[in-house]
């Protein structure tokens, strides 16, 4: 499964980002977000930002994927 | 937040005392099924509550003849398949992407993006996206559909399985299970669809939605606000999402899927052929539609003999009501999709949930 990540924009030219996930980095796209700006904290679903999110819900997801020990090594799950 | 748990299981018990009667609430989301079962949330359930899991999970959903036309092309040399992980160890007729003898021809990608970067690598094959899922996935599909159009990529296709989720519910409420009384509806769906997606549920078929994100705190004030709803006999659209889902959802995605794809007609493991429930490439970008490429006809694919997959997605049993549950049929040897993937209710129910059958 993969839970959409909540991660901080830490880069972007044009649609293309790296974010930043409790400092795992990685590609994603702004396409379908075309209003996020650098430093933005925003949900990563499949390598695309499919929404915002605030500070206080990114920590609580953060915290619930930290627990869920399998989720690092199998992070190319697609979710409903 | 100890409070806040008792508040809602006390809503939960009460109802459930109330109604006198069995209370079947599906969620319709893979990610709601793990989150469910890690928690321990079921154990915590009153008797009368039961939760079902829909047909929530992008893989379980897939029809056989989908995932057979996949392993066909895996066949061929001149092609390269690239798929999420998630589809490479569901069984086909003739083994999986994972143990099949091309599996040379199989790449496991991250992102759609992904996918097109290898055709643009592989000049001399046709590489085909397993463009599956919902909602969720169905906007990056486009995006590298459009980025295929605009930069003449003609050796990259994709084979479109996405669904959508909404039709889904309709059908099953329709027809193939009357029982269930309310869902929970999906987070990550919804960001993209928003929750008033969920407004003809409510209305035409009088059932609560209420939308959760993942935190099992925010899915028991969930079901207490079913519950909530069920005793008073009404039946409302509620979001408990808010941080993330809005009432429209992602308009720019809509947009996008909607420029590329059209709703049509297709198959569900386990619902069968459901209208407009599928998104199917609009003509102007059938260059990039591999069932045209191939000239690929999608057919109802049979189940796995004694796989039971079907029904466990319409939430007509538990996966240990299914004969060859933790015998023939283990995570790590599968034999329907519900046990591949890990979002599949069977594999939940086999690695945190088999002890607990209420
Ligand atoms: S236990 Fe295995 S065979 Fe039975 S329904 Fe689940 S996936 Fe299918």
């Amino acid at each position: 499964m993969c839970l959409a990540i909540p991660a901080r924009i830490i880069e972007l030219e044009g649609d293309r980002a790296v974010v930043d996930a409790m400092g795992n980095r990685f590609r994603a796209k702004t396409t379908l977000l075309p209003k996020a700006k650098l430093g933005d904290l925003v949900l990563v679903h499949a390598g695309f930002a499919i929404s915002m999110v605030d500070e206080e819900e990114a920590k609580k997801t953060w915290q619930l994927i930290s627990e869920i020990n399998e989720f690092m090594d199998t992070p190319n799950r697609i979710s409903g | 937040m100890l409070d806040k748990i008792k508040k809602s299981q006390d809503i939960l018990a009460s109802t459930c005392e109330a109604l006198g009667r069995q209370i079947n609430i599906m969620e319709v989301c893979g990610t709601h099924t793990v989150s469910i079962f890690r928690s321990g949330i079921r154990s915590t359930l009153p008797e009368g509550l039961r939760l079902l899991s829909g047909p929530g999970c992008p893989v379980c959903v897939t029809d056989q003849s989908y995932i057979d036309i996949v392993l066909q092309l895996a066949d061929r040399d001149d092609c390269i398949i690239a798929t999420y992980g998630d589809m490479i160890r569901v069984p086909g007729k003739n083994g999986s992407l994972e143990t099949k003898q091309t599996k040379a021809n199989t790449k496991v990608v991250l992102s759609s993006e992904d996918a097109l970067q290898l055709a643009k690598d592989n000049p001399g094959k046709n590489v085909v996206f397993v463009a599956v899922g919902f909602e969720t996935t169905a906007p990056a599909t486009a995006v590298v559909v459009k980025e295929a159009a605009v930069e003449s990529i003609d050796n990259f296709t994709i084979l479109s399985g996405h669904k959508l989720v909404v039709p889904a519910m309709k059908a099953l409420l329709s027809g193939k299970n009357h029982n269930i009384d309310a869902f929970l509806c999906p987070g990550h769906v919804s960001a993209i669809i928003g929750s008033g997606a969920f407004v003809p549920i409510v209305e035409d078929f009088k059932r609560p939605c209420v939308v959760a994100g993942f935190e099992p705190l925010q899915i028991i004030e969930a079901l207490a606000e079913i519950c909530r709803q069920l005793s008073a006999g009404i039946a409302e659209l509620k979001s408990l999402y808010g941080a993330v889902v809005t009432g429209q959802g992602n308009i720019v995605a809509q947009n996008i899927i909607d420029e590329c794809f059209e709703p049509a007609d297709g198959y569900w493991r386990g619902l069968g052929k459901i209208e407009k429930s599928t998104l199917k490439l609009k003509e102007s970008f059938s260059r990039f539609d591999a069932f045209k490429r191939f000239n690929i006809a999608e057919i109802p694919g049979e189940e796995t003999s004694g796989c039971r997959c079907g029904e466990v997605l319409c939430g007509l049993i538990e996966p240990p009501d299914c004969s060859l549950f933790g015998k023939n049929c283990t995570p790590l040897k599968p034999i329907g999709p519900c046990m591949v993937s890990s979002e599949g209710a069977c594999a939940a129910w086999f690695k945190y949930g088999g002890q607990e059958r209420n």
